[in-house]
């Protein structure tokens, strides 16, 4: 793709009272691309956040949003710029609609008619002038998206969107970040630590622990890459020997074997197995969840 | 820039601070007109029914004895002509110099205040300007806007700017309208003494002058402003150091009240003069009390209140534009 990226991190680290916490992340978003961010409780997802949107400063590495430098152009890279970091923290002295204006009045190239625009967008027309200390939680978290989206941003940076939301809540918040990608050909970076989350909003996933990304790539190709055989066979230990010797073998639950997927060598395996006399009672493959995909990136670290 | 301070007022008003604090100013200044007319009335007790214009003859007659007298200073004896021709200025034009208007009431008022009352009133306002947004988490949004960091900071500095001088005309307005009722609004035009400067135990008198009230009050409250902003920014900066309302609050306290004890006992320790809470009572310097520790004027006092108050100034825009926010 020959596109401008909308936003570009490189070699990104951030060393915090002497202690590395975030050790090379490079990873770029293309327009209209929803982006996962995927990491266990400190892996160092918000501290990238918090670089990309300019709250604290890099140890080293640039970041681009809209081809724009955080640091050396940073009122041009924060116009391209709409973001939630953690909580959507809002002035609950003010009504949604204060708190917007408030936003507005901020950039001056937002006309004031765009407010209605994000309050339909978000569906807050019926309390936009309540208070927003009498907001319930998904009231909060629209009303933040809907200051994010004022700027009409290139980039939607949201970490942990759905975090406190009901399953209808995440539903709607997963169609509607889609919505967003697909008609405003918005990019969206997306933190969580919930897998199905991201597995079913996003089109690329980055897997970062202890402050490093492991894997970048399609959601698709993390999990057919991944794609396993399940053997049952007898005599099992048998079995296991044949197999070690032209694959990776691990043993599964309920006396089962593991291997990696591998069309055109099947045939061979197999055939290999039943001249020695092995009885192969099933054999299947498996699409693994990104979960345990998630578990063996990270060698198992344990998550949520 | 206008925008931005705009907003700054904005969520000052929504938070009601202001309010309380003139709340507050209503409440306090029938107080102590009770207070001041009681005074008055006991002092009126005392001298029976007297006219008070006899009472002012007799204390004309009393200082043209003693100036008569030859075996008088020379300063002193400036300072009796001054006070003889303020006391006889105040006969010729029907004054009654005890019978204090609005104005004096004002004046009286605003001396007072300036050290203790004023500053609290200015700390409640500022203290939570910036670690307000720390704490509720709004920095986040207020600081990922196309704005730069230093103009954010400086909108609120405006705004408390704003903030500060509206609630020093306040007391003006106030306690000018309010003590009215009782005292009269009349006044403006009496006389005052003032210049007067202290060397050692003595009272230095070469300067000093007459000049109409308002034109001492205009002086005075010019004071109370300036001092309530190097308060004002001072808090301002504790208010970008710290994320809690509350250390703020309780740092300035501590300090205000000990400039107040300090101010009382430390005439001996003379570098405590470079503390900015020893130097608050700037009003003094125009009535002519005597200072805490000697070495120190007015000129003084507003140098190491600058000092203070610049120095406060740049801390707060430093560490702001750069800091990182967790
Ligand atoms: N101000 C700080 N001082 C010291 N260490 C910090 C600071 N902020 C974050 N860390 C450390 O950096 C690491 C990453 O934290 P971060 O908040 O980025 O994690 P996260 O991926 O967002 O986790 P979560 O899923 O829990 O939100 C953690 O180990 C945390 O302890
Ligand atoms: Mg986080």
């Amino acid at each position: 793709m020959s596109q401008t990226p909308a936003l570009e991190v490189k070699n990104l680290t951030k060393k915090i009272k002497g202690k590395q916490i975030i050790k090379g992340v490079s990873f770029t978003l293309v327009p209209g691309e929803v982006f996962g961010f995927l990491g266990p409780n400190g892996a160092g997802k918000t501290t990238t956040i918090r670089m990309i949107v300019g709250l604290i400063s890099p140890t080293s590495g640039t970041i681009k949003i809209g081809g724009k430098n955080v640091r050396t152009e940073f009122t041009e890279a924060m116009r391209h710029l709409g973001c939630i970091v953690e909580n959507p923290e809002l002035y609950p002295y003010l009504t949604g609609w204060e708190n917007l204006i408030h936003f507005q009045k901020m950039d001056s190239s937002i006309p004031k008619t765009r407010l209605n625009e994000v309050i339909e967008l978000v569906g807050l027309q019926n309390r936009i002038h309540d208070r927003v200390s009498t907001y319930s939680l998904g009231m909060r978290q629209r009303l933040g998206i809907a200051q994010a989206l004022l700027g009409k941003p290139k980039v939607l940076i949201l970490d942990e969107p759905t975090n406190g939301l009901d399953p209808a809540g995440i539903r709607e918040m997963r169609e509607f970040i889609r919505q967003l990608a697909r008609d405003e050909n918005l990019s969206v970076l997306v933190s969580s630590h919930l897998l199905s989350e991201i597995q079913l909003m996003c089109d690329r996933v980055a897997i970062i622990s202890k402050g490093s990304v492991l894997r970048t790539d399609s959601v698709d190709n993390l999990l057919a890459e991944q794609e396993r055989v399940i053997w049952r066979a007898e005599p099992i230990q048998v079995a296991k020997e044949i197999l070690s010797m032209e694959t990776e073998v691990t043993e599964g639950p309920d006396h089962t074997l593991i291997t990696l997927y591998n069309e055109p060598l099947l045939p061979d395996w197999n055939e290999k197995l039943v001249k020695a006399g092995v009885k192969v009672k099933e054999m299947r493959t498996q699409l693994p969840s990104l979960e345990d995909l998630f578990l063996e990136v990270t060698g198992g670290e344990s998550i949520d | 820039m206008i925008n931005l301070v705009r907003n700054e007022m904005l969520k000052l008003l929504r938070k009601k601070r202001l309010y309380v604090i003139i709340l507050i100013i209503a409440f306090l200044v029938p107080l102590f007109t009770y207070a001041q007319f009681k005074e008055i009335q006991d002092q009126r007790e005392k001298m029976g029914n007297q006219d008070w214009r006899t009472t002012l003859q007799q204390e004309i007659t009393d200082t043209q004895n003693r100036l008569s007298s030859s075996r008088i200073q020379d300063e002193w004896r400036k300072f009796l002509k001054i006070r003889l021709s303020q006391q006889q200025y105040y006969l010729e034009n029907d004054i009654d110099p005890r019978a204090p208007g609005a104005p004096t009431f004002m004046r009286i008022f605003v001396e007072n205040s300036i050290d203790l009352l004023l500053p609290l009133l200015v700390m409640v306002i500022v203290a939570d300007l910036v670690s307000s947004e720390s704490s509720g988490g709004t920095i986040k949004l207020l600081l990922t806007r196309p704005v730069k960091r230093w103009r954010i900071l400086l909108s609120k500095y405006l705004a408390m700017l704003l903030s500060i001088s509206f609630i020093v005309l306040s007391v003006a307005v106030l306690s000018y309208g309010i003590s009215g009722v009782v005292f009269g609004y009349g006044g403006w035009n009496m006389p005052l003494l003032t210049g007067f400067t202290v060397s050692g135990d003595e009272l230095l008198t070469e300067n000093v002058h007459i000049v109409p009230q308002w034109q001492y009050i205009l002086m005075e409250f010019g004071l109370v402003w300036y001092v309530c902003m190097i308060v004002g920014t001072l808090t301002f900066m504790l208010s970008v150091l710290l994320r809690s309302t509350a250390a703020v609050m309780g740092i300035m306290l501590a300090s205000l009240i000990a400039g107040a004890i300090l101010a009382n006992m430390v005439s001996s320790w003379e570098s405590a003069k470079y503390f900015f809470m020893v130097n608050l009572n700037l009003t003094n310097y125009v009535s002519g009390m005597a200072t805490p520790i000697e070495g120190m004027s007015l000129g003084f006092s507003m140098s190491v209140l600058a000092v203070w108050g610049i120095a406060g100034f740049i801390v707060a825009f430093v560490t702001f534009s750069k800091r990182d926010i967790y």
